[in-house]
């Protein structure tokens, strides 16, 4: 028997949340040390002894019982079971509770209560989603510094500060009151959006965390929508918007934006199940009737999922569609979109003049794929000098070398 | 041919869950190895981390683990090879060393 790939990392998530409903989130610093040392013992003998029948069921024991052992060695155990009302005084935790640890539902519903907790309204989404990642994820702070490319110190202080909140909250959020649930769970579908975008859009994208995080995201946002209360129509577009980008992943080229990518895949690489369990949320996510960002970057990704190749893309519905997130979401990256799809769909010309109705450009500067989209159409209309400016000033600020070498490669094809 | 024990220390250095898995597969690949080369004589037992130590003729018990944690020792094993170089050789290439643990090589003593 072989573990599955990421086992301790999920594992770890299922522990802590598990754990944090037995001991109290207060003791969020103890869970984390009982579980972090459950899985080095795990190491230390499952080498000598082979793979356990039960791994999760070991390890989630072993957790637990160190956790015990801690609070033993502290002398806590007495007042703790006080304050939670529970006995823990025994050895174990009794029979009862030792079969709720293994039930799957409850395990799901740990899960949650923990994801909510996450989204604690004192903390940045940034921290938000950086718990989230450390703690359900069992990423280690290091790796969700090397995720968001981030200076280790500013990262632990992020998780520290998290943790802190989580600790203070006092109890974990309470997933059974619907109306609570409701009123949350725009917090956490914009978490794991932010998540997610981290993988996909991400700078580091020769990093092998990248498709990782969008992995992540789609394990969480499954958790989501396999909980009654989390079945809203957001829930699934936003589930289905991940599954139809992940889909691209495989053929996806380094230079983040749609249209560089998209004229440069190789299709047949694009991953058929995501995309198909990507259309079948997405029409979960139309018998409401709101329409939200999500649905309308699901469906955005639907077009392009469903193109046969670049040229058969359906721009026109595009363009309709980011005329629609205009409404809701007035950014420049936004408008460079809209305009990008409006050079396709009527010409470079056109898409430049889109471009040059930008309200605020200034903001867009900073970001290579302007400058890259720039001197794209550019020399789309055999404005070579312009376009060679523009392409350097994108290669002037690209985030990796592989955008490098990419817009190296367009500006030598300029000949000029 | 002679018998040694190999003694691990986990060290105390923090691998995240994903360095955990990757180092367990790199344990089990290399018992794996010296078991096909025939070269361990017992695999020995893994020690939990709990436990006392009794001392003095008063029976004085304290908790374990001891002191350090990256001093408590994790487990053994019993190899058998030509020297006490060959066994040293065997516990440079432990992944246990990769990972800030370390090996005490440590000849088994007979009788005769």
């Amino acid at each position: 028997m072989e573990l599955p790939d990421h086992f301790f990392r999920h594992e770890t998530g299922r522990i802590t949340a598990t754990l944090s409903r037995v001991f109290g989130i207060q003791n969020i610093d103890l869970i984390e040390d009982a579980t972090q040392d459950a899985c080095s013992r795990a190491v230390e003998v499952w080498s000598v002894r082979g793979l356990p029948e039960n791994p999760s069921g070991w390890l989630i024991t072993a957790a637990k019982n160190r956790a015990l052992d801690i609070l033993r060695r502290e002398r806590r155990l007495q007042s703790l079971s006080t304050d939670l009302g529970v006995s823990l005084n025994t050895e174990g935790l009794g029979l009862a509770q030792e079969d709720q640890l293994a039930n799957l539902n409850a395990i799901a519903d740990d899960q949650l209560r923990l994801m909510f907790s996450c989204g604690h309204p004192n903390l940045s989404e940034e921290a938000q989603v950086a718990i989230m990642l450390h703690y359900l994820c069992g990423f280690s702070i290091k790796e969700v510094a090397q995720a968001y490319l981030s200076a280790l110190p500013a990262v632990d202080k992020r998780i520290t500060r998290g943790k802190k909140t989580l600790a203070a909250s006092g109890s974990l959020f309470d997933v059974t009151q619907k109306r609570d649930f409701l009123e949350r769970l725009p917090v956490i579908h914009r978490a794991l959006y932010l998540l997610f975008n981290q993988g996909y859009h991400g700078a580091s994208q020769d990093s092998p965390v990248q498709p990782l995080l969008c992995r992540e995201a789609i394990r969480l946002v499954t958790m989501l929508f396999e909980n009654p209360f989390g079945q809203t129509t957001e829930t699934f577009a936003l589930a289905a918007l991940m599954h139809l980008h992940v889909a691209r992943l495989p053929g996806k080229l380094n230079l983040s934006g749609e249209l560089t990518q998209l004229l440069d895949q190789d299709r047949s690489l694009w991953d058929q199940r995501h995309i198909q369990s990507g259309f079948a949320l997405l029409r979960r996510a139309s018998s409401g009737q709101s329409l939200s960002e999500y649905h309308i970057e699901a469906l955005m990704a639907g077009v392009h999922a469903s193109a046969k190749d670049f040229e058969s893309t359906d721009w026109h519905k595009l363009v309709h569609l980011y005329n629609a997130l205009q409404q809701l979401n007035d950014s420049p990256v936004v408008a460079l979109n809209r305009a990008i799809a409006i050079a396709q769909s009527e010409g470079p010309g056109r898409g430049l003049e889109e471009i040059g109705r930008i309200s605020d450009p200034k903001r867009l500067e900073s970001y290579p794929f302007y400058w890259a989209t720039l001197g794209e159409l550019q020399s789309q209309l055999n404005r070579v000098l312009e376009a060679k400016e523009s392409l350097a000033r994108a290669f002037a600020i690209a985030r990796n070398p592989a955008e490098q070498s990419h817009l190296q490669r367009k500006i030598d094809s300029l000949g000029v | 041919m002679s018998e040694f024990a190999l003694v691990y220390r986990s060290g105390d250095v923090k691998l995240s869950p994903e360095e955990l898995q990757a180092h367990l597969k790199d344990c089990m690949d290399w018992f794996d190895d010296l078991l096909s080369q025939g070269l361990i004589k017992d695999k020995g037992v893994p020690l939990g981390s709990a436990g006392s130590v009794v001392t003095g003729r008063q029976g004085a018990v304290h908790d374990g683990p001891f002191a350090e944690a990256k001093d408590v020792i994790s487990g053994f094993t019993l190899v058998q090879v030509d020297s006490l170089h060959a066994a040293i050789e065997i516990a440079k290439t432990c992944p246990v060393t990769h990972v800030g643990g370390s090996v005490e090589v440590r000849p088994v003593q007979g009788c005769s």
